[in-house]
């Protein structure tokens, strides 16, 4: 077996383990499995492309990229607008959809088909904006360099890795000790007894929102700058975002990290025991399995 | 002639998305249950009866030439089959942990329409399904005509049966279940048992539509059954009207008119150049018609009829 998957994997778990954030939290706080958290991802992308395009404009000393990186400053700027664009767009969903089905007090499973049918129309408009013709963040080769053990990686991968364990353990420490972290744990154990003791439920939802939306920009761009962007790109990326969900445990950042990892390495070992064409596979076998053996996720409790 | 024969031809593919409606509703309607998953239910039956109907062909296995009927009958087994052991794994669980199975469910099937070749052709699909009537083929009035009728004949089969089952103790109990588990369980139900079998049930009825339109069409490739389709489904019915059968079958005439026309106003309006990309408004449209429908009439047109009992002389009456 060629070493190499352990990198790919580690790659492609990074996306998709910081795009199950979101997932995750949403699912644990508002209750629901969002089905539109994929196009989040591809929004985020299509947006931190118009964004770049936008400020490629204006100075375009920001495209040339930076040693040893494949792209230039204009990139991780792009980006922050992105992300604001990306909240800006699960708040405005949660403002007319989501929040309205909940205000009137809506089944779960309503909200869940609501989000269904909104992540349909979402990717469809990329599609209609942008084509389904995939675009590029930077058209510069990059060579992969010898990690030792026959493994190679080129800078950008080094750098999704690495930014992307930046962002899990920031965020891990911001809910375990911060007053909003210990206020979304409250309304995810119990919404109504959380409002009574005094929290703001409504910003604990903006919250929610405003970490899931950010982290799936990110991740979008980064699915994007290592591979392409697609309209199809997030929803493509739904069920290994689930799974990881699912295999971390309902509610749990690390856990929706280490599920991530875990699909990622199973689908490049995957690809290269049985083939790339049945990667796909592999996030819904994991899935079975969990729901199979232990349902409740890795850090999850059980009952939950 | 002309006109009549391509109505003929709409009204057969549109009532084939009633039955997927229909076992759409014993799931959803009758009991709440979510199947993000309905397009993996409907392939599963059409590649089944083709796998078993169509004439013996040297790339791959299968094609035992059956019978028609034996295809119909069979795919109805897989699809029941299927559903059960989704059933069985997730329906103890969280309500959308079965929303996010059947999701994948339709994922990892549409993998294999696509990649196991020996069995489904892969991309290409498999043709020469036998169409019923096949004899007629040359007259195409006639023949879109008879189909027609057979179609409406399937149609009405499955919604005479779920209107009994409705009405039956059985379907009490499954709205029973859907409204108010505890109450349910108080008085002796079992809510897992009662909801793998109307999930059973749903899925049976989605692979007969699957089979049903395969041999309408004479063709399937695995293009045919995306996530689309399974929202098509599902805007059908909620538009129509879930936990009513009659709404179920409307919604479905109703939303592939919509969908037509736009499609043959698109092809219309657009230049060729441009259609890939206006055909992907249709669904913009047809989402955010579904998201209008759950915020502002939840009930669909022809919302559910309440009906508790023969016995008790209120029997169709809005209480």
């Amino acid at each position: 077996m060629n070493p190499q998957a352990l990198i790919d994997g580690l790659v492609a778990g990074s996306t998709i383990g910081l795009g199950a954030i979101g997932l995750t939290l949403t699912y644990s706080i508002l209750r629901f499995a969002n089905f539109t958290h994929g196009d989040f991802l591809a929004w985020g992308a299509y947006l931190t492309l118009t964004v770049a395009g936008v400020l490629g404009g204006l100075a375009a000393g920001l495209g040339a990229p930076v040693y040893p990186f494949s792209f230039g400053w204009g990139l991780p700027l792009a980006m922050l607008g992105g992300v604001c664009l990306t909240i800006v767009l699960a708040l405005g969903l949660d403002r007319v959809l989501f929040g309205r089905l909940r205000a009137r007090g809506a089944d779960t499973i309503i909200i869940v088909m609501a989000s269904f049918g909104a992540s349909m129309a979402l990717r469809s408009l990329l599609e209609f904006i942008f084509t389904a013709k995939p675009v590029y963040f930077t058209k510069a080769l990059q060579i992969a360099n010898p990690l030792g053990f026959g493994m190679r990686a080129t800078p950008d991968q080094l750098l999704v890795i690495g930014l992307t364990l930046l962002l899990v353990v920031a965020l891990h420490l911001i809910v375990t000790f911060s007053a909003t972290g210990r206020a979304m744990r409250a309304v995810a154990e119990n919404p109504s007894l959380a409002g009574v003791y005094g929290i703001d439920v409504a910003r604990v939802v903006r919250v929610t929102w405003i970490i899931g939306a950010g982290m799936a920009c990110i991740a979008g761009v980064m699915a994007g700058l290592l591979v392409q962007i697609r309209p199809y790109m997030g929803f493509d990326l739904l069920l290994p975002l689930f799974a990881a969900a699912i295999l971390g445990g309902i509610g749990s950042i690390p856990g929706a990290m280490i599920g991530g990892l875990v699909i990622g390495l199973a689908e490049a070992f995957a690809v290269q025991i049985v083939g790339a064409e049945w990667r796909a596979a592999v996030a819904f076998v994991i899935l079975v399995l969990v729901l199979m053996l232990r349902p409740q996720g890795i850090f999850g409790r059980k009952g939950a | 002639m002309e006109l009549l024969a391509y109505a003929a031809f709409f009204l057969t593919i549109a009532l084939t998305y009633a039955i997927m409606c229909l076992g759409l509703n014993v799931q959803w309607g009758q009991t709440g249950l979510f199947n993000v998953g309905v397009a993996g239910f409907v392939g599963l039956g059409a590649y089944v009866s083709a796998a078993l109907t169509t004439p013996d062909a040297a790339e791959r296995i299968g094609g035992f030439g059956l019978p028609i009927a034996v295809g119909w009958i069979a795919a109805m087994a897989a699809g029941g089959v299927l559903a059960l052991a989704v059933g069985l794994l997730t329906l103890r669980m969280r309500s959308d942990y079965l929303a996010i199975t059947t999701f994948g469910i339709a994922v990892a099937l549409q993998l294999v329409f696509q990649n196991a070749e020996v069995l489904t052709g892969g991309a290409f699909g498999m043709a020469f399904i036998p169409r019923p009537f096949a004899g007629l083929q040359g007259q195409s009035f006639a023949f879109n005509m008879v189909n027609l009728a057979l179609t409406a004949a399937v149609v009405a089969g499955v919604y005479l049966l779920l209107e009994h089952l409705l009405r039956s103790p059985w379907g009490r109990a499954l709205r029973a279940v859907r409204e108010d588990e505890i109450a349910a369980q108080a008085l002796g139900k079992n809510p897992v048992l009662l909801r793998i079998q109307a999930f059973a049930l749903g899925g049976a009825i989605m692979a007969l539509a699957g089979a049903v339109q395969a041999h309408f069409i004479g063709f399937i490739a695995p293009g045919n059954y995306l996530p689309m389709m399974t929202f098509q489904v599902w805007a059908m019915l909620i538009v129509g009207g879930s936990g009513n059968n009659r709404g179920a079958v409307l919604g479905a005439v109703l939303v592939w008119a919509i969908w037509a026309l736009s499609g043959a106003a698109i092809s219309e309006i657009f230049p060729a150049a441009q259609q890939a990309r206006a055909a992907s408004l249709q669904i913009v449209i047809i989402g955010v018609m579904l998201c209008i429908i759950l915020l502002w009439r939840p009930q669909g047109i022809l919302p559910e009829v309440r009906s508790v009992s023969r016995h008790l002389g209120i029997r169709n009456k809005d209480s």
